[in-house]
């Protein structure tokens, strides 16, 4: 590759970076505020109104206990939304066609759009975190591993909110999966219970929840305690993000959802 | 050089539908050159297959001799491009626009905005730069996109009716900056339906029709092929019948116009005599229609025969 190609990419993938930041602090109401009203509400109502009855859990107080599943939960859904509904956009309003007709390779736009995503996942993760912070105490336990978790997590689900974007025809395809996967994946996925409380059978079953391994990894790094081993939480999500970057990049070679 | 080489171009949509059979079509480097055709006809499949939008079925496509297949990249940077449909971020400014598009080509920021500032003033946009696009006027947003398709300033600049709903005034300072453009180096390849636009910017002509080029050449010796023309004259004093002058082809439009055709081996000078011996005046003539549009029309209703 010459240096001359080189820069060609590293200035697309900065443009398209800044697009998407610029898009996020243009349209804040929508793409910050709400998950930060949300998360309030979450620790007003679960945390200090039915968390006081509920005392502790897994040997924490119980609004200690769900900041990091709230601040993780904040951090998929705003990733995801943000590149499925962006990429989206720009196809269904065709300036998509700006980076199409371009010299840039398929990799740096799903690297640009997949940024993107983790930019807004972290900027929300960051608002919900400061909210935590005025209803509970979160020590740091580890500080490597909440940074290693809340990155793999964004980058993720802003790959699958890539791939979301390539496959919708309309905005309703683009809301169907939040809905009706994601939104069950986070409830299940360990936010505001630990999994030692369920039946052997629904235990094995959480497992097989990636959100489950996001979710507890990233409290380990505050709380020291997770129900799955830490390891293999990262590698399932350094497995899920390579297969989903491999699956976006394929999509975008063959054209589906964009060439005729 | 050959700014634009295509062989064998065929494309063949999923629903069955061959958009191109197999076309062959080659642009010198410097032309102004005119893709004409009927809606439907297969000139924005091939715009779309020029600029990697739509997926080619077979056939090779080069530019500037950068083979689309081994060479996306080079071929690409080479191309400007200006689509039929507006495909704006309508929630974007001017400026923002084209400086992401220069960053799309890898032009770093601070030339993306000097460009910027110089393609939007020659476009008079430079004042709207920081309006929403979904605020312009439909014949700024057509000026916003050739602005945008010029930031990375490409050796050859493809046009999809560039002009389709803009009003007369601002279409003929657009055909000024085309040739400004062209005359610089630039080569053009223009799709429009106002024939008139294609006659009086372009030097190349391609008409394609249901997905064969039905003609190709240089567009004097293309227009030299028609054999009549065609006039309206206004009159002085209503007529109620047509007058007969051996030779000609008269025909009363309304008792104030008649409509004249002439064989180009005949001359008008005649006619006016007769018309003038018989007491019409005629006030004031012009074209019937543009002849390129006669010769489009004629090649169109051929291939439609012939299909």
């Amino acid at each position: 590759m010459s240096a001359g190609f080189a820069s060609t990419r590293w200035i697309g993938f900065q443009t398209i970076v800044l697009r998407e930041f610029g898009r996020i602090l243009r349209i804040w109401g929508q793409t910050i505020v709400p998950s930060a009203v949300t998360a309030a509400l979450y620790f007003v109502i679960f945390g200090s109104l039915i968390g006081r009855r509920i005392g502790q859990m897994d040997g924490v107080d119980y609004m200690q206990y769900i900041a990091p599943g709230l601040i993780m939960m904040a951090v998929i859904t705003n990733a995801y939304a943000n590149v499925s509904s962006s990429f989206f956009g720009a196809k269904f309003q065709r300036f998509l066609e700006e980076i199409s007709v371009s010299p840039q390779p398929n990799w740096i736009v799903v690297l640009g759009y997949t940024f993107g995503g983790v930019l807004r996942g972290l900027l929300v993760g960051v608002a919900v975190t400061v909210i935590s912070l005025v209803f509970t105490h979160l020590p740091v336990h580890h500080l490597f591993v909440i940074i290693l978790a809340v990155l793999l997590t964004a980058v993720v689900f802003s790959l699958a909110g890539f791939i979301n974007g390539v496959f919708a025809k309309n905005f309703d395809q683009v809301n169907w999966i939040p809905t009706f996967i994601l939104t069950p994946l986070t409830y299940f996925g360990g936010v505001f219970y630990s999994i030692n409380l369920l039946p052997e059978w629904a235990r094995t079953l959480s497992f097989a929840n990636p959100v489950l391994h996001m979710v507890n990894s990233f409290r380990y790094g505050f709380l020291g305690r997770s129900d799955v081993d830490v390891f293999v939480a990262f590698g399932i999500m350094g497995a899920a993000a390579v297969m989903l970057f491999g699956i976006a990049l394929w999509l975008m070679e063959r054209g589906i959802g964009l060439r005729d | 050089m050959e700014a634009l080489s295509a062989r064998g171009l065929v494309k063949q949509y999923r629903n069955g539908v061959q958009a191109l059979k197999g076309i062959d079509l080659t642009v010198e480097e410097g032309d102004f050159f005119a893709l004409l055709g009927p809606n439907g006809a297969g000139k924005s499949t091939l715009i779309g297959i020029c600029t990697s939008l739509v997926t080619k079925t077979a056939g090779t496509i080069k530019v500037f001799g950068h083979d689309l297949d081994s060479d996306l990249e080079a071929a690409k940077a080479c191309i400007g491009v200006v689509p039929q449909e507006l495909n704006l971020n309508q929630f974007e400014t001017p400026e923002t626009i084209v400086v992401n598009q220069a960053g799309f080509y890898g032009i770093p920021r601070r030339i993306a905005r000097e460009r910027a500032q110089k393609y939007l003033t020659q476009l008079s946009l430079w004042d709207k730069r920081n309006k929403m696009a979904r605020t312009l006027s439909g014949g700024m947003k057509r000026r916003l996109m050739i602005a945008r398709a010029l930031m990375h300033e490409p050796r050859l600049l493809i046009l999809d009716e560039p002009t389709a709903g803009v009003d007369i005034e601002i279409r003929r300072s657009m055909w000024d900056f085309l040739r400004e453009l062209n005359a610089a180096g630039t080569t053009i390849i223009l799709t429009t339906h106002y024939l008139e636009e294609a006659e009086t910017l372009c030097r190349n002509i391609a008409i394609i029709d249901r997905g064969c080029i039905a003609e190709a050449d240089r567009m004097d010796r293309l227009l030299l092929k028609l054999h009549t023309e065609s006039f309206l004259f206004s009159l002085r004093t209503p007529l109620t019948a047509v007058p007969t002058v051996p030779g000609y082809d008269l025909r009363l439009v309304d008792p104030h116009t008649l409509e004249v055709e002439v064989s180009k081996d005949r001359d008008l000078n005649e006619l006016f005599s007769r018309l003038s011996a018989d007491g019409i005046h005629v006030v004031s003539m012009r074209n019937k229609v543009n002849r390129l549009e006669e010769i489009f029309m004629r090649l169109v209703e051929k291939s439609g025969v012939a299909a």
